[in-house]
């Protein structure tokens, strides 16, 4: 369970906060999806609740070990897989210390889990996008973890990685009875995997609710001042809605993305 | 997939078997053979000839077999006891260091570019020892005041780089370049002030790097620095590896990345300044030594740091000992390391070019 009581953040000497006052608990052992246009802090408010932020204002309580899985990963060392899986052991080795033969065992049965044993000896640069998630989600899978902290997990990744990406969360969620935050661009995405979805417009406003009451056409249309229709496609005999922004419709002129901060 | 010859390596190295068995331990083990033909030849060879099989009797004495030194010509013992081990040690121990530092940092700085001079630690050190010289101080002064200028430039750079309680690398880098400047200013007005006939050239000879005046005590100063300075960076080293991933990755691992980074950084500043003290400004060792060594063993630091600390040991002293041999009179070390490391280093610069650095 992570409660989150008047949380503001203001950027250091600037007046206007990127998000202001928002309260809102996320249940243990669901999937938390943070939705909202650029620059409205989404990664921010992450990074808060991952505690690599500190928020100007208000209260966060989590209860539980967290695991983090940053947007972008970037090492100059041509690390091993292993090497990496390993590291996500760092909080229980210690400032001297190395891993134990007990550390290898849980990064071993992460990187087994994800599916990404094969290519365990293989250096981290040289994998593909969809392949470095997994390693960056095993990472965080081998801290052992009761709430895991993704920054938009499925960005720079294609269709079938996305859908990787989405069912081991989902996985992951069963499983370890594992409690996901998220951040998302693709209110589909939340759509698919989140039990809870948070909408951020900016400033004070904000939107939260389970992800049924909040992934609507009405409410999605006006977060992302766009366009967007509900399709309901048939899967497994039901019919379930899909997403679809209205691109044709959508407005013009310059992205909107400054109009938080200003 | 990058193919390069130290990612095949690691990855034999760690990809279990039987047949990979040996593979863990070739790396290592190849390194202690080296560094034990480095000493074979840098105690072996000199202008003052002495033959091999004297110092095998010599240095079977020391691990208790055969008569030793007892059995040899008084002359020979005395050069291969007195003179040669004694620098031998401090140059083995001064490479090891440079070399743990450079790797140490290399990681640290996330930027394989990096050596222990980027700190400030050298120019500092290097002003503290020329103004010993400079002031007709002795040795132990020139030893305290090469430390204690060092630590003042590590110092400096600290509370530069700090913003916010917070110091990020790239301030540190910019600070570094800052400091380093400003020493070496002071380092020129030394010797513009010197006496041209005396302290000028005893200055800019220090500078240039040697172990010529190694001795038993500065054998023990530099071990002191090692164990003091050296162990608990080596011991930290699965920590750098953390460290490397970035403050914020570090930090969401559960690493406390300015405390974990000042560690690192004041170790690396005592065993800098303590072989500046004791050597002068030996250049490139610590910024080539971890690459070569990355190239047998990867980028684990957990592997990289103990390599580098061999294999530096093994390079200084193979440099030393070409730099007491080539030419009747001495070359200082600094120019040997520089001229070797510097080629060295380019090989290094294009085959890792858009690869990673394995």
């Amino acid at each position: 369970m992570i409660s989150v009581e008047d949380l503001t953040y203001r950027y250091p000497r600037t007046p206007a906060a990127v998000f202001e006052r928002h309260s809102f608990a996320i249940e243990t052992g669901r999937i938390f999806a943070i939705l909202g246009p650029n620059g409205r802090g989404k990664t921010t408010l992450l990074k808060c609740l991952a505690g690599l932020v500190r928020p100007t204002a208000g209260h966060i309580a989590v209860a539980g070990s967290m695991g983090y899985v940053p947007q972008h990963f970037a090492t100059p060392f041509a690390y091993s897989v292993r090497d990496i899986v390993v590291m996500g052991r760092a909080r229980h080795v210690g400032l001297f210390g190395s891993p134990t033969q007990a550390d290898r065992a849980v990064a071993e049965r992460a990187l087994a889990e994800l599916g990404i044993a094969r290519f365990a000896e293989r250096p981290i640069t040289a994998l593909s996008g969809g392949e470095r998630q997994m390693v960056m989600i095993a990472r965080a899978l081998a801290s052992e973890p009761e709430i895991m902290v993704l920054d938009e997990p499925t960005s720079s990744l294609d269709f079938r990685n996305q859908a990787i990406v989405l069912a081991t969360l989902r996985r992951l969620r069963e499983t370890h009875c594992l409690t996901i935050v998220m951040t998302t661009h693709d209110p589909q995405h939340a759509l698919e995997v989140a039990d809870q979805a948070l909408l951020m417009h900016g400033g004070t406003g904000y939107e939260v609710g389970s992800a049924d009451t909040m992934l609507t056409e009405e409410r999605l249309s006006a977060l992302y001042g766009l366009p967007i229709r509900a399709a309901m496609v048939a899967r497994g005999g039901r019919r379930t809605p899909t997403m679809v922004p209205m691109l044709g419709d959508g407005p013009r002129g310059t992205p909107d993305a400054a109009r938080s901060v200003a | 997939m990058t193919a390069t010859p130290g990612a095949e390596a690691a990855g034999a190295r760690r990809s279990g078997g039987a047949a990979t068995a040996l593979a863990v331990y070739a790396v290592p083990l190849g390194l202690a053979a080296l560094l034990l033909v480095a000493v074979a030849v840098g105690l072996g060879a000199g202008r003052y000839a002495i033959g091999f099989g004297d110092i095998m009797t010599i240095v079977g004495g020391w691990v208790g077999i055969g008569p030793g030194s007892a059995g040899v010509a008084e002359t020979d013992w005395r050069v291969v006891e007195l003179v040669r081990l004694p620098r031998l040690l401090v140059g083995a121990l001064t490479g090891a260091g440079l070399a743990l530092s450079g790797a140490a940092l290399q990681g640290v700085f996330r930027n394989p570019l990096v050596g222990p001079q980027l700190i400030g630690v050298s120019s500092g050190a290097a002003f503290g020892g020329a103004l010993a010289i400079l002031l007709l101080l002795g040795t132990a002064a020139l030893i305290g005041l090469a430390f204690g200028f060092g630590l003042l430039a590590m110092l400096v750079v600290y509370v530069i780089s700090r913003q916010d309680g917070r110091s990020s690398v790239l301030m540190l880098v910019l600070a570094g370049v800052v400091i380093s400047a400003f020493f070496s200013a002071l380092v020129s007005l030394s010797m513009y002030l010197a006496d041209p006939t005396d302290t000028l050239p005893a200055i800019v000879f220090w500078l240039m790097g040697s172990f010529a005046t190694a001795s038993f005590d500065k054998v023990w100063i530099i071990l002191a620095a090692m164990t003091v300075f050296g162990v608990p960076l080596l011991a930290m080293r699965f920590s750098i590896n953390v460290l490397s991933l970035g403050d914020e990755e570090a930090e969401a691992l559960g690493v406390r990345v300015e405390r974990t980074r000042w560690i690192a950084l004041i170790a690396v500043t005592g065993i800098t300044a303590a072989s500046v003290a004791i050597a002068g400004i030996v250049g490139w060792v610590g910024l080539v030594v971890p690459h070569l060594a990355r190239m047998l063993v990867g980028p684990d630091h957990r592997a990289l740091l103990p390599a580098s600390a061999l294999l530096g040991a093994s390079y200084m002293i193979a440099v030393d000992t070409l730099a007491r041999t080539l030419t009747p009179a001495e070359i200082p070390l600094g120019i040997l390391t520089a001229i070797v490391g510097a080629p060295i280093f380019a090989v290094l610069l294009r085959r890792t070019q858009n690869k990673g650095w394995n």
